[in-house]
């Protein structure tokens, strides 16, 4: 009852104070929003409209059809015209153009041999059939803008010839379940909500005691009678709510401008979110006995909010890292939540099926928790 | 032995606490009485601090015993913490706060039912003169409403103990005053306060006091038996040309200390000289062979009086020795 008493006063002096300080109150709602867009919006793997130059040495109709087919393919725009490849590679290291496309003169003849487009008029020798009709120079430092292009490699030609495309066999058959029109949005917006919690609610809660004793508060609180976990705990409550509106906003923007489908319960999404942010808190809260001035708790938070972007599988998958990289990310509470959530969110699972990210979630915020109380002396040693 | 624990509310013995090489209080012996008000006095990093925060269970002694309220520490500081009052030396309630939250805030850590919170900050608002401004915050008010406030907040609990570090170090002579005049009332109504300042006047207020320097009691008891014990005589000299008479008595060996206060200079004299008056009516003789000074006769027995030490000679004479 007495600890009850003091927690509530706690609690009640974090919410005085963070109403008064109306920069991290508008840093709350601005966060996520701002995080939100910029994700949602920039971040897009399926790249499109990329800059690139032309040399054409041909010159006939034959060529701006494959030119005017190319461009409806949107993976690329062709911006500028070059009348040598010598021309084209300069403009290629001066970053005007990523990719240039070389249509040598004899381009009718190649398309009229190439297998794809299936003339079976001329008798082609097996090497002539093989040639490639024009020739991508790309600038491979980027992978990602090279694998696009790549992409193109394989681009049906039969509509060139105004003929329905004559579709290849697959090997396999695929099925993309819960994101079948492969929208990144849909994969990072529930993942942003890892990494705008593990920002904010670390950041908040390393600041916490840190701040107090910067100000001097503290010398006057452990003269009193209040216990540090009575004084963690009533630190730690308002960010929970905190926390769970910077879910509501992105998850709540995410569906209504991104689209994002919301196919788990809302239970099953308040049972992820709360063991995540309880983790975040106490791992703010250990900083928070570590740091001896606010601009070391930021420094802390930083150390862990890098991992947590890149390690937990937020942008990269898991799997293409290597081992190392995989312990490093285990340990990370974000890995663990973003598989949740991105369970719940897209997949409908159940949260307590996916026990061992349940259960590392859950030994993690007690070891913190206990870990923080210990260190956290009431005396000025 | 129990009948002097009834009365002493702060033991301390051979307190010592070292910081790496720094010996910030170095074997303390103190004894603070049920109902006084004791001061601690001394200049700025002499320990008074260190003393007062091991007093609190604040911090670990490197050696010594402490017993407070029968208590001993820091085994049973978190006992203690119900029965005392601390006001630290930096403001420390929340800026933004304002005046009733932060009591408020403090009624609750001490677990006050909701009609008693109510009470006890109604009576301490109009007590220390806040009522006007209870919901101004903290930030906004003066040097004194803040001493004010926090005064309010460490009483908030009706300690028996009150520790009170340079209460009012930023506060002026009319606001110091009304301080005081409540630090009175507490007492009246049963505490024991130990405050520590850098103000004579302050000091003269005080039960009793022990003057710390360099982390040492060089001298404790009441302000009457500090002075009458004084180890030295005190002459007020009325002469012309007083700063070059200073330096040329500052030279004698049994010269402690002069301060010109205006048109006089105050002389400490060390007690094993017996006549003090005569020793400086001597004065013209012995500055004769000083060939900066031709002048002859400078000091008559009518420009001397013989002085009652003030607490300031107690200081003077207790702390001017080891000080680098």
């Amino acid at each position: 009852m007495r600890s009850l008493q003091r927690i509530r006063a706690v609690f009640i002096k974090e919410l005085i104070q963070l109403k008064r300080d109306r920069m991290t109150f508008g840093m709350v709602i601005m966060i996520p929003l701002i995080q939100l867009m910029l994700f949602g919006f920039a971040i897009n793997t399926n790249v499109r409209d990329i800059p690139v130059g032309l040399v054409d040495h041909s010159q006939s109709g034959l060529s701006r059809v494959l030119v005017q087919t190319i461009d409806a393919t949107q993976v690329v725009e062709f911006t500028h015209h070059y009348s040598a490849e010598v021309l084209a590679q300069q403009a290629l290291t001066r970053a005007e153009i990523r990719a240039f496309l070389v249509i040598p003169a004899d381009v009718d003849n190649r398309i009229a041999r190439h297998p794809g487009v299936g003339l079976g008029s001329a008798q082609a020798s097996a090497t002539e059939a093989n040639r490639a009709i024009a020739h991508w120079v790309v600038d491979g430092s980027d992978t990602m803008i090279a694998a696009t292009i790549k992409g193109l490699r394989n681009m049906p030609l039969a509509e060139l010839q105004g003929k329905p495309a004559n579709r290849q066999s697959s090997t396999f058959a695929v099925t993309l379940l819960y994101n079948p029109e492969q929208r990144s949005a849909v994969n990072i917006i529930p993942g942003l909500v890892g990494v705008i919690l593990t920002m904010t609610m670390i950041m908040f809660t390393s600041a916490a005691i840190v701040r107090e004793r910067e100000r001097g508060n503290l010398e006057m609180l452990i003269a009193t009678p209040i216990r540090s976990i009575e004084l963690m705990i009533g630190k730690i409550v308002p960010y929970l709510g905190i926390g769970m509106i910077q879910v509501a906003i992105i998850l709540g923007l995410g569906h209504s401008v991104f689209n994002v489908p919301f196919n788990g319960g809302l239970w099953q999404l308040a049972a992820a979110t709360l063991l995540f942010i309880a983790a975040s808190l106490t791992l703010g809260l250990l900083i928070s006995t570590i740091a001896s001035n606010q601009l070391q708790s930021m420094q802390m938070t930083v150390f862990v909010l890098l991992p947590s972007i890149l390690l937990s599988g937020f942008m990269f998958p898991y799997e293409g890292m290597p081992e190392l990289a995989q312990y490093i990310a285990e340990a990370l509470p974000a890995t663990h939540f973003m598989r949740l959530i991105r369970g719940v969110v897209l997949r409908d699972v159940e949260v307590f099926d996916m026990t061992f990210d349940v259960v590392w979630l859950g030994i993690f915020t007690l070891v913190g928790l206990l870990v923080a109380s210990l260190r956290f002396k009431k005396n000025l040693d | 032995m129990n009948h002097q624990q009834a009365d002493t509310v702060i033991c301390a013995n051979q307190l010592s606490r070292h910081f790496g090489s720094l010996k910030a209080i170095e074997k303390l012996d103190l004894a603070v009485s049920k109902g006084q008000i004791y001061g601690f006095l001394g200049p700025n990093g002499c320990g008074k601090t260190t003393a007062i925060r091991m007093l609190t269970g604040l911090l670990r002694p490197t050696s010594g015993r402490i017993e407070v309220l029968g208590l001993t520490l820091p085994q049973d500081s978190e006992k203690l913490r119900l029965k005392m009052g601390y006001m630290t030396q930096k403001f420390s309630l929340y800026d933004d706060l304002s005046i009733r939250q932060n009591l408020q805030f403090i009624a609750d850590i001490f677990c006050l039912s909701p009609n008693q919170q109510k009470y006890r900050i109604e009576e301490l608002l109009s007590t220390y003169g806040l009522d006007t401004k209870a919901k101004q915050l903290a930030s906004s008010l003066s040097g004194g409403q803040r001493q004010r406030l926090a005064l309010a907040a460490a009483t908030l609990h009706k300690p028996e103990l009150l520790f009170l570090d340079e209460p009012t170090s930023a506060v002026d002579p009319e606001n110091r005053r009304d301080f005081w005049e409540k630090l009175f009332d507490l007492c009246d109504d049963g505490a024991s306060i130990l405050v520590s300042t850098h103000y004579m006047d302050e000091a003269e207020r005080c039960h009793k006091l022990a003057i710390l320097e360099a982390g040492c009691k060089r001298a404790d008891g009441t302000p009457d038996e500090l002075m009458n014990n004084m180890g030295a005589h005190v002459v007020e000299v009325a002469a012309p040309d007083l700063r070059q008479l200073k330096l040329q008595l500052l030279r004698l060996p049994d010269v402690i200390s002069a301060a010109q206060l205006g048109s006089r200079l105050r002389v400490l004299i060390k007690n094993s000289i017996n006549q003090p008056l005569d020793y400086l009516l001597h004065l013209p003789s012995l500055l004769h062979h000083d060939s900066l000074s031709p002048q002859e006769g400078l000091l008559a027995r009518s420009d001397l009086t013989l002085v009652r030490p003030s607490l300031e000679d107690v200081f003077v004479t207790c702390t001017g020795k080891g000080r680098q």
